[in-house]
């Protein structure tokens, strides 16, 4: 088994902001994250991949070809882009860094060949905070 | 030159995140998006600036400290992280009301609010990273 990791970037604005409270229960509990002009955020994507490199290639996956899945399926969706307001696999979730990475796995695994299982989803929001999911 | 007449550089990072549009409100939305393209989009987008401030000098014969970096640790908190932080720079500043928050302009317009508040006779320079990859200076060498 091997372990194949591709890094993407892309940078958006959100906030934090349940629309079931208050304003004043969203200041309460997200602080300054609740800004409702949005902020953002320089986003590092970290998709890992696990399986058995081919015989004929020695590749687990055609790296390029990940790249262009995560470009067409993730990338072109919320880079630059607002991710309240303008990703649809993120309508009517918490636009957290923990389900985005839940969100972004959801994206990947359609498009992913069979025999290529996703091992994990590692988002980084700021260069000291990430989140790692793994199915 | 003895030692304790030579210049020395002090360096101190700070970092906030805020959401902004790269806008030319002389233009209309056609040409924002044809020169700017997606840094241009009206839901805004956002980034982690990373910020280095540069300040020279000779070390205070007394202290042998350029400058107190507690101090302009607190200075920058004051006048860049409590003005930007969270932010929307469009939106929620009156530096960027009227001014395209390009990492250049905001470069020079945190340079300015910091000059005003660290000692004349020390340099001052600001380096401000919108990206690992983009960054910016200011006042150019």
């Amino acid at each position: 088994m091997v372990y194949l990791t591709r890094l993407e970037h892309f940078n958006a604005a959100h906030k934090l902001y349940n629309p079931g409270w208050s304003r004043e229960k969203n200041e309460e509990v997200f602080g300054k994250c609740a800004n409702e002009n949005w902020h953002g955020h320089n986003y590092d994507l970290y998709v890992t991949i696990k399986g058995d490199p081919d015989p004929d290639t020695g590749f687990l996956f055609d790296v390029k070809k990940l790249s262009q899945i995560i470009k067409d399926q993730v990338i072109e969706k919320v880079d630059h882009r607002n991710l309240n307001l303008e990703v649809d696999f993120l309508k009517g979730k918490m636009c957290s860094t923990e389900n985005l990475a839940i969100g972004i796995w959801q994206q990947l695994v359609p498009h992913l060949p069979e025999e290529i299982k996703l091992h994990c989803i590692k988002l980084y929001e700021t260069p000291r905070i990430y989140v790692e999911y793994f199915g | 030159m003895s030692v304790r007449e030579k210049k020395v550089a002090v360096y101190r990072k700070e970092h906030f995140n805020a959401a902004h549009r790269i806008f030319n409100p002389a233009w209309d939305d056609g040409k924002n998006a044809e020169v700017f393209g997606k840094c241009s989009n009206p839901n805004y987008h956002g980034h982690n600036y990373e910020l280095i401030v540069k300040v020279t000098g000779v070390p205070d014969p007394e202290t042998g400290y350029v400058m107190d970096m507690k101090v302009l640790s607190r200075i920058t908190a004051e006048e860049v992280l409590e003005r930007f932080d969270h932010k929307n720079l469009n939106l929620d500043t009156v530096e960027f009301k009227d001014l395209n928050p390009t990492a250049e302009h905001i470069a020079v317009v945190i340079y300015d609010l910091l000059r005003a508040r660290i000692d004349e006779k020390l340099e001052l320079q600001v380096r401000l990273y919108e990206t690992e990859r983009n960054f910016v200076e200011y006042p150019a060498d």
